[in-house]
Formats: C-alpha cells, sequence, structure tokens
C-alpha cells in the first residue's frame, strides 16, 4: 500500500508570513485578530477580523504588478506555495513533473474582485471590464498558477466546499497519491474575503461575532459561554504530500504521515450543521477507519471550533461520542487566535497539527474563560501546553453540510 | 521624443513592469516584452483611457509595437 506523508508547509496567515513566525505567536497566546481598517465599516455589525497587513506580503515571491492582475486570495495562496515548495526542496523536471499535482481550494474565492467589476460595468460600462477579471476571480486559478510556476503537470483541480475546503483538498490529494495517480501533491486552501460583500454577506446570515467590536482580541471565544459568532480570518495553508518511497528517496524531511481522510454529507440544512452532530461524526469515524487506529490513539483534536453557538457544542459531542470524555484527550480551536479562514482553515490548521507534533506542543484555545459545557476532554484554555503526541484527528464542517476529517500523525 | 510617445512608453512601463531603457520604438509587446494576449487587451484599455479615444477592435490587433501605438494615437487622439 503507497504511504502518503507530508515533505513540506507553508502559510501566511493573521499571525504571520511564514510557518514559524506565526505558529511561535499561536503557542504564545497571541491574538491575530484587530480591527477592519481596509474598509469603512461604520455601518457594518461586525467590526472586526483577522486581517493580513500588507506590508506583510513578499514582493519578491508576487510583485505589486502581478498582484494588480491575480485576486488576493491568489497572492496569498502563492506566497503560502513558495515556503512550502522551497521547505520540500523540491524541484519538478521533464521526469517527475507530470507525476506532480496541485489541488488548492478556496470557499468563495474572487469575491471582491466580482464586487470591484461588477460595480464598474455598472458605473463605466463594458469596456472597462478588465481582461484579468475573470482569470483573477475563478478559485481553481490558483492551483493553476502555482502549476504554471513550479512546472507541475499532474492532477490539477480545486475542492469549493465552503469551509470544509482546505481540509477536502488535502484529502483528495492523499487519495489521489495513494491510487498511484500522482507521487507529489501540492495542496491546501486559501482566502481573502475580508472585503465589504464578504463580511455583509456573512453578517447577513447572521454568522459573524458582532458582541466585541471594541476587545477584537477577546472577539473568537471556541466553547465559551460569551462566545457570539465566528470571526473571519484570511490567508493561505499549503502542504506538499508525497509518496512516501518518493520522499525517502530524495532525503526528503518528513514531518508526518496523513493516515487517514474522512468525509460526509449532513443532508440537513444550508447553514446549520446538524443537530445530532452526525455528520461530523461519520467523517471522523471514517478517518479513523482508514488510518487502522484505534478510537484511543488519537491524543488531539485539532477542531473545527469556529465560535458559534450550537456549532461548537455539535462538535465537541460528536468527538466524545466517538473518543469518549477524558482527561487525556485533548482538543483545542486555532480559530480562537487567527479568526475563521473559511476555505483556507482546514489548511492552515493541518499545517499546525503537524507542527504540534514536531514540537511535542498543543495551541492554546484563547478567552475559553468559562467553558459552556462540562466536558473532560482538555480544551486547552488560554495556554498551550507541552506534551508528544503521536496521532491527530483534524476538522473541518462547511454550510451545505460537508464535513471532512483528517487523521495525521507519525 | 514626443509627447504622446513619452506617454505610450509611460504605460507601458506600468503595465508590463518593463525598464524605460529597454523599449524601442520597434519592440514588439509580446516577443520582446514580456506581455502575454491579456495584457494587450489591457495596454489598449489603457491607451484610450489615456487619449481619450476608443480604439475598434481591428485597428487594436494591428498595434504590436511602440511605434504601431505612437502612430496611431498621434492620428486618432483628441
Amino acid at each position: 500500500m503507497r504511504r502518503v506523508v507530508v515533505t513540506g508547509l507553508g502559510t501566511i496567515n493573521p499571525l504571520g508570513n511564514t510557518v514559524d513566525t506565526s505558529w511561535n505567536s499561536l503557542i504564545n497566546s497571541k491574538s491575530g485578530i484587530s480591527k477592519i481598517t481596509q474598509f469603512d465599516v461604520e455601518n457594518y455589525p461586525c467590526k472586526i477580523a483577522g486581517s493580513i497587513d500588507n506590508s506583510k506580503i513578499n514582493e519578491e515571491i508576487v510583485s505589486q504588478r502581478e498582484q494588480r492582475k491575480i485576486d488576493r486570495f491568489i497572492t496569498l495562496g502563492l506566497i503560502a506555495a513558495s515556503e512550502a515548495i522551497s521547505d520540500s526542496g523540491f524541484v519538478s523536471d521533464n521526469d517527475n513533473s507530470s507525476r506532480s499535482g496541485v489541488m488548492v481550494g478556496s470557499g468563495i474565492g474572487g469575491l471582491d474582485t466580482i464586487y470591484k467589476n461588477s460595480s464598474i460595468l455598472d458605473d463605466q460600462g463594458i469596456k472597462k471590464i478588465s481582461p484579468f477579471f475573470i482569470p483573477s476571480s475563478l478559485i481553481n486559478l490558483l492551483s493553476g498558477h502555482i502549476s504554471i510556476k513550479y512546472n507541475l503537470r499532474g492532477p490539477n483541480s480545486s475542492p469549493v466546499t465552503a469551509c470544509a475546503t482546505g481540509t477536502h483538498a488535502i484529502g483528495d490529494s492523499f487519495t489521489i497519491i495513494k491510487n498511484d495517480k500522482a507521487d507529489l501533491m501540492v495542496c491546501g486552501g486559501a482566502e481573502a474575503a475580508i472585503c465589504p460583500l464578504g463580511i455583509s454577506g456573512f453578517s447577513a446570515a447572521r454568522a459573524l461575532c458582532s458582541t466585541f467590536n471594541n476587545q477584537p482580541e477577546k472577539s473568537s471565544r471556541p466553547w465559551d459561554k460569551d462566545r457570539s459568532g465566528f470571526v473571519m480570518g484570511e490567508g493561505a495553508g499549503i502542504l506538499v504530500l508525497e509518496e512516501f518511497e518518493h520522499a525517502k528517496k530524495r532525503n526528503a524531511n518528513i514531518y508526518g504521515e496523513i493516515k487517514g481522510y474522512g468525509m460526509s454529507g449532513d443532508a440537513f440544512h444550508i447553514t446549520k450543521p446538524s443537530d445530532d452532530g452526525n455528520g461530523g461524526y461519520r467523517a471522523m469515524k471514517m478517518a479513523l477507519k482508514e488510518s487502522q487506529l484505534n478510537s484511543d490513539q488519537i491524543e488531539y483534536v485539532n477542531a473545527h471550533g469556529t465560535s458559534t453557538q450550537v456549532g461548537d457544542i455539535i462538535e465537541l459531542s460528536a468527538v466524545e461520542k466517538l473518543f469518549g470524555s477524558k482527561k487525556n484527550l485533548f482538543m483545542s480551536s486555532n480559530k480562537s487566535a487567527i479568526g475563521h479562514l473559511l476555505g483556507a482553515a482546514g489548511a492552515v490548521e493541518a499545517v499546525f497539527s503537524l507542527k504540534s507534533i514536531q514540537t511535542k506542543t498543543l495551541p492554546p484555545t484563547l478567552n475559553l474563560d468559562n467553558p459552556d459545557t462540562n466536558s473532560k476532554i482538555n480544551l486547552i484554555p488560554h495556554e498551550s501546553i507541552s506534551v508528544s503526541v503521536r496521532n491527530i484527528i483534524s476538522n473541518s464542517f462547511g454550510f451545505g453540510g460537508t464535513n471532512a476529517s483528517l487523521v495525521i500523525g507519525i | 521624443m514626443s509627447d504622446i510617445e513619452e506617454r505610450v512608453k509611460k504605460i507601458v512601463v506600468e503595465h508590463l513592469g518593463v525598464e524605460e531603457a529597454k523599449i524601442k520604438s520597434d519592440s514588439k509587446f509580446i516577443d520582446d516584452l514580456g506581455a502575454d494576449s491579456l495584457d494587450t487587451v489591457e495596454l489598449v484599455m489603457a491607451f484610450e483611457e489615456e487619449f481619450g479615444c476608443e480604439i475598434p477592435d481591428d485597428a487594436a490587433e494591428k498595434i504590436v509595437t511602440l511605434k504601431d501605438a505612437v502612430t496611431y494615437l498621434s492620428a486618432n487622439s483628441n
């Protein structure tokens, strides 16, 4: 059986523009949430987000001129891909490039570009629509750009499953390599929806937190009694997955292994998770089965944990149903620090899961002052914990009732 | 250098990210200056904006060098 390992990591997110800078901020309990200053939010119910300052975008990787022709989600994806591919040490050549693919998705893609061009069409007419409008906003163009830049001619696609996108991208890439359709996949997710249409749309769906506008760093608080909705973040997470022997042959550094992948549908509601958490439960169970591990061997859950009223508790009960409620099971939400990166969330959280294994440190759940649960599971409030774990499960759930889970281990 | 040529050159520098010194009057946007077909569409839009004129598609197709653009705009701009 072909095994799939991780040989490269890259991210840009509200806590930093590399894996190490953002990981160090994460385990030191820093928050990446701040007031939105990119546009006027005076009349918006939610005025906070996990934004990335433009000065953090390395123009040596994506120049100003290139940025003009691509939506921000593609820029962020290219930054993270550059770090991950360089970290992996992989260089494509004529022999290996058709066995090396790309699967990077996004939840909504070029929303702000679509918004701006729509306004131009209304105000100035068809002659002013940029020829780059469509290729800068299509979701799969990020996978396209990565393939062109690094000459990766294998499978090329992009999942679009809202907030589960990043996890599906990694899981689908794992399956592609396992099934011998590629030896290497650059995979993950990117999102840049902190724009007028993005914030107003999610606000209208009553999904965003609007009760901590004056204390942004307190706003994202999974499982806490005062949680009131998710806080949007932007960024990208990219992993290089590789068949084990392929990685060994070129002496690549191996962070860990993707051991199992599960997915399911709720068939319940367009935005709410099903009441009994059955969809998330089945996704985790499927991933665990493929990993051939027992439920006792999973030591940490990198939760979806978005800081919404219903979602947090439903996920917790699904985890308890599968793994039991016990003190030696750890579970935390990276979203408490970086916000919810939508289609990039699962990918950035997979990067952090691999760092958790590598550095023997589990990141905290910030702002968990008063847990809204009696669960015995250790939700790692406030401060990170030093503990060595071998196997992790990472969850992502999305609008439309889509669920995905990965078992990641060493 | 004429005023029109200078303005055209400025647009080409901005849009294609090439050094001004490298742009010669017979440099081809695609073959010599690294533009792709979508860049040339955007260049023509920028010329229209700068010179307040409309360049029909059949004329735009014939603008492949800096000199072509200067010649067309000298004859057709307001």
